[in-house]
């Protein structure tokens, strides 16, 4: 335990460690200290000024981003000297700020517009003189920098520079006439400086792809996770009238600090695809016909129960809850478990260690080995032909893998995409996709973390852990569980890794339960 | 006097600086600082004797040479003023006008060669390419009011009757 | 060019000896007039002895801020192993100041032997001279100056025969006047913007390449040589007022004067003198209305103060503004105040490194409404806008440029309220062209 200091900040007694903040140190005191150039992950330059803060028996503000508490600090962030630096600091910000914000795609989630509206001026004093002006500039694929809204607080820069270390950013000129500049021919191409954009804390540096699309105050925000790899990156959904527009990183220090990847950032358009299986599909006299969930959970059971050798092929973005009871459904059959596992090249972010696009392109492998998924894919296709039943759990199928599908002897979709190639099955049961539902997934870290409905599920479609449950419940009589939270209990009573946690134990920034590595169980 | 290379063809195909003696230049310089980048500021000197001014492609150059990005030597080019990045007459002139000289009669010498030297305007070159004429900010010779800098040469106590005998220097 | 005037006979010089004397810059020339005997006598003494002879001579550091030397010194980490810098900040910008400018063009290795003894006491091998760009002169005589000492020993690996290895790097500036700040210069050396760094940490701890470093100006470290020289109690003894301010001091003198030029004299000289003898008075039939005394970041004199001010550290302080550079900008009846204040926080904000927002949009907003005012658009309520600005301006950025910038408005408008007054009132012309 490090030494720690008293302090008082706006009457509020705190301890906190040596070497903290005053801006830190305030957090703790339930005191947020409005600032702009400071950011918990980037090198602070102290250069906005809008942090300054009255410290007692000190001579001049101190900015508290970079000054540290010492013991017995009585620090005033609210107090008049305080505020009315901070004032003038708005106005100086504010004289060559546009006054776009009805077009502006921060408008609502814009430091500057927030902290003038909580203590700016009511006026301005900055009359007859025209406002600089620069042109928009393109920044790269998914960049747009809108000079005239820029604060020059440094964020983009210093991100580029320490933490994606490719300095492709830089401030050029100097005084009012200071800008952001890139180099025509060295772009922000970095597979994480759409980071920037998050960092930016006006609508300065802008995505092309939410442009216009949407705002901030229209969003509604769900915790969640990325679903492009093994890293796990905690992430924020927004959607818009049950559309998912943007996603956005979450911060958690453990495993992607501030940050996502452009890769992703931009996978959510599926999330939204309206080619889906919206109720159960069963074969009946050969032909595939909608029916409802009493008619084809039985289904289900009956195959089940009737197989002595099952096959799954599941998606590596299925829950760890689906997978388990997709997986128990199989427990009285010779099983051959196994989840497909994309791979693309690995994209490090060089500042932040144990960050990176991984190779491997689902979020929950490591789910998966827990849940019993030991084969390897090819194992697990060799052992289709013949097989008395496939269970496919949302995989993603290419033309050879379906045909396979055919030489089992039965075959059941559990799948949210309506795939025509698809329809040889016996049954398709249409289910949520990750944006659709709870659950959690175990990243490469062992890291088991909770990602949170977004957006209602279309038609009849059902978590797939829903459905193997009360399949096998069924089947066997196993008591099937109701909601995500008591499917996860109950893995989590039967796999020892797991250790009996629940979901109040994950909170949100997850749990790391067992130190499995990324692709054990491929 | 050092006359300023004239920078005719800058929409030719760039030839790098740093080759022969150049080159041998900013070698010798690196042990004299512990990081390449420390040679920025004299890198940059260098392209700007040899070339007159610092192009894209020299930015690009000087850049590879130090192992920095271009963006990142823009950013530090365009803090400092002396540095030219964009094409300037066969010689550049930097006349003083802040307080001190101002207060001697700065205004009236700038006046003088902004007519005599065909330039007009401060900032613009004329129009028979042979100068560009700025305002600098004190030029640390206050005593010595107005002093001008003629490329690398420094004419100190220049009054609007002298302006003529000192361009008639520089053809 | 640029030729000093004949030593005044109430001058007392000892830096300024050899201005003129173009011999003076050669190597040999300057060991013919007893240099590089400071330099030998230095190695001689242990690094704790030079420091303790600095600190006891009473020399503060000749830049601006007025910290004593030895002290700066003593702040060097001792026994950590690590490379250590001497920079000297030749990069005399601040307007009304260009004493260092001669201090190098006539007596280069003056400065070199007054590096090599910093270098020295502070455990320093390498010091860099920070020359501004605009210096070509300078340049010149100091880069001649440096292959020279090199070739007799006085620098390199083992200083005239000691073992010590000092080497010196001349380092060109590029135009920025922020680059005069110690921390903006340690990032111009470095290959970046010349932006001021926050402090902590310091310079002594962790400053050039993240190494301990001192920053000396030329003319303190010159001072260096003479006071090795002739012992830490004749420079103390060199003192007409404060006890605190001692030696010599080079002031620039410039504007409305007969004889602008560089004057040393004591420290506690009569600014009256300085002015109306030294320097020749004001031109025929006028009257002395201002000074800035301190290159142009200090608040502005008026007449009574300055004729009143005795010329140290707190001779100028008792009268209202600071020393500073001691470059006196002086301004006779002619002078437009407002003008030239207008003038100087246009220089400021063309100056502003932008990092700061006080500093970036005050410095420019400050500069429009002075301008304003000066096409005779000005408003009643400018006055107080432009105080208010400044105070914010004052005492919140990294470094002191906003200050700087301020500094003049505030004692303007406090001192001169009546030519402010003109403008606003239509009762002068303007002397901007509206557009």
């Amino acid at each position: 335990m490090s030494e720690l200091v008293n302090v008082t900040i706006d009457g509020v007694a705190v301890s906190v460690p040596k070497g903290t903040t005053i801006i830190e140190a305030a957090k703790q005191a339930g005191v947020l200290v409005p600032h702009y150039c400071y950011h918990p992950s980037l090198p602070s330059p102290a250069v906005c000024r809008m942090c300054l803060v009255d410290v007692e028996k000190a001579p001049k503000l101190l900015p508290a981003c970079v000054t540290t508490v010492a013991e017995g600090n009585v620090i005033n962030v609210n107090n008049e000297k305080s505020k009315k630096a901070r004032e003038s600091v708005l106005e100086f910000l504010l004289i060559n700020h546009p006054l776009d914000c009805p077009i502006c795609d921060q408008a609502g989630e814009c430091e500057l517009q927030d902290y003038v509206f909580q203590e700016g001026r009511a006026n301005t004093r900055y009359e007859d003189y025209a406002k600089r002006f620069n042109p928009v500039e393109d920044f790269g694929p998914d960049v747009l920098y809108v000079a005239n809204r820029c604060i020059l607080c440094t964020r983009c820069v210093r991100f580029m520079e320490s933490v994606a270390e490719e300095p492709v950013l830089n401030v050029s000129e100097r005084g009012d006439r200071a800008f952001i500049g890139i180099d025509p021919d060295h772009l922000l191409t970095h597979p994480w400086s759409g980071n920037v954009v998050d960092l930016c804390p006006v609508g300065s540096l802008i995505s092309k792809d939410f442009l216009h699309k949407a705002r901030a105050w229209d969003l509604d925000k769900t915790a969640s996770i990325c679903p492009g790899c093994t890293q796990g990156c905690n992430t924020m959904i927004d959607t818009r009238d049950d559309i998912v527009v943007r996603l956005r990183p979450r911060p958690n220090l453990e495993v992607n600090r501030h940050f996502i990847c452009d890769a992703g950032r931009a996978d959510y358009r599926w999330m939204n695809r309206g080619d889906r299986i919206e109720a159960p599909l069963m074969r009946d006299n050969g032909k595939l016909v909608p029916t409802d969930w009493n008619h084809s959970l039985a289904r289900l059971a009956e195959l089940t129960r009737g197989a002595r050798s099952i096959v799954i092929l599941a998606s590596g973005r299925a829950s760890t809850e689906s997978l388990g009871f997709v997986r128990r459904l199989a427990d009285h059959a010779a099983v051959t478990a196994a989840i497909k596992v994309p791979l693309g090249p690995e994209a490090p972010l060089a500042g932040v260690p144990n960050l990176a696009l991984r190779k491997e392109r689902v979020p929950n492998l490591n789910g998966g080995g827990l849940a019993g998924y030991a084969a390897t894919w090819q194992a697990a296709l060799a052992a289709t032909p013949g097989a008395d039943l496939v269970i496919v759990l949302d995989a993603d199928l290419d033309d050879a893998e379906i045909a396979g599908l055919a030489k089992a002897k039965a075959a059941v979709v559990i799948g949210t995409v309506d795939d025509e190639r698809m329809h040889s099955a016996a049954l398709l049961l249409p289910t949520t996709n990750m944006a659709e539902e709870n659950g959690t997934w175990v990243n490469r870290d062992g890291r088991v973390q909770r990602y949170y409905q977004a957006k209602a599920a279309p038609g009849m479609a059902r978590p797939a852990w829903w459905i193997a449950a009360e399949a096998g419940h069924l089947a066997t009589g196993a008591a099937a569980p109701a909601t995500a939270a008591d499917a996860f209990a109950a893995l989590s009573g039967s796999i020892p890794a797991l250790g009996g946690l629940t979901y109040a134990d994950l909170g949100h920034t997850g749990r790391v339960v067992s130190s499995a590595t990324a692709g054990a169980a491929r | 006097m050092s006359g300023t290379a004239h920078a005719a063809h800058h929409d030719a195909p760039h030839q790098p600086v740093f080759v022969g003696k150049v080159k041998d230049k900013l070698d010798a310089l690196f042990p004299k600082y512990p990081t390449r980048m420390a040679c920025l500021l004299p890198a940059l000197w260098m392209v700007q004797e040899e070339r007159g001014w610092i192009s894209a492609d020299a930015i690009a150059e000087v850049a590879t040479v130090l192992g920095l990005t271009p963006a990142y030597v823009r950013g530090v080019a365009t803090f400092y003023t002396m540095y030219h990045l964009h094409p300037v007459g066969r010689h550049f002139i930097q006349v003083c006008g802040t307080s001190p000289c101002h207060l001697c009669g700065s205004d009236e010498v700038m006046k003088a060669i902004l007519q005599q030297t065909g330039c007009g305007e401060v900032g613009a070159t004329s129009p028979d390419d042979r100068f560009t004429v700025v305002e600098v900010e004190c030029l640390g010779a206050c005593g010595f009011a107005t002093p001008i800098l003629v490329d690398d040469d420094f004419h100190d106590s220049v009054t609007p009757e002298r302006v003529a005998g000192i361009l008639a220097r520089y053809p | 060019m640029g030729f000093p005037h004949p030593s005044h006979s109430k001058e007392t010089v000892v830096l300024s000896k050899y201005f003129g004397d173009a011999d003076a810059r050669t190597y040999a020339g300057w060991v013919k007039r007893g240099g590089y005997e400071a330099l030998k006598k230095a190695l001689g003494m242990t690094p704790e002895a030079i420091i303790e002879e600095i600190k006891a001579s009473g020399l503060r550091g000749r830049g601006g801020a007025g910290f004593p030397t030895g002290m700066k010194w003593s702040f060097m980490p001792k026994g950590d192993n690590k490379p250590h810098y001497l920079v000297c900040n030749a990069d005399e910008s601040e307007p009304g100041t260009f004493k260092d400018r001669e201090l190098m063009r006539w007596t280069p290795h003056q400065l070199i032997e007054g590096c090599a003894i910093g270098a020295y006491a502070i455990g320093a091998e390498r010091c860099y001279i920070y020359i501004r760009g605009e210096f070509t002169e300078p340049w010149h005589v100091m880069t001649k100056a440096v292959e020279e000492a090199y070739t007799n020993g006085a620098l390199g690996a083992n200083v005239f025969g000691s073992g010590k290895r000092i080497d010196i790097v001349l380092h060109r500036g590029a135009g920025a006047y922020i680059c005069g700040e110690e921390t903006a210069m340690m990032n111009s050396i470095e290959g970046r913007r010349g932006n001021p760094r926050i402090k902590p940490p310091f310079p002594a701890v962790a400053g050039l390449f993240g190494m301990p470093t001192t920053i000396n100006n030329v003319e303190t470290l010159t001072a260096v040589c003479h006071i090795l020289n002739r012992g830490s109690a004749w420079y103390k003894g060199l003192c007409l007022s404060s006890p605190k301010s001692t030696g010599t001091k080079l002031f620039s003198v410039c504007g409305h004067v007969m004889k602008p030029g560089n004057y040393e004299v004591t420290m506690g000289f009569p600014m009256k003198d300085l002015i109306h003898d030294l320097a020749g008075g004001m031109r025929p039939g006028r009257r002395l209305k201002a000074v800035i005394p301190g290159g142009s970041s200090v608040p502005i004199m008026n007449a009574a103060e300055a004729e009143a001010a005795l010329c140290d550290y707190e001779g100028i302080v008792a009268q209202g503004s600071m020393l500073g550079s001691a470059g006196f900008i002086v301004m006779d009846d002619s002078a437009d105040i407002v003008y030239e204040i207008y003038r100087l926080a246009k220089f400021y904000a063309h100056e502003s490194c932008a990092q700061c927002t006080q500093c970036r949009e005050g410095t420019a907003w400050t500069t429009k409404i002075l301008e304003r005012i000066l096409k005779g658009q000005g408003k009643r309520e400018d006055l107080d806008l432009l105080l208010d600005l400044s105070e914010q301006m004052t005492g919140k950025t990294i470094c002191v440029l906003s200050d700087s910038c301020a500094t003049p408005i505030v004692s303007g408008i406090k001192k001169f309220p009546e030519e402010f007054d003109a403008y606003l009132s239509r009762a002068k012309a303007p002397a901007l062209a509206a557009v």
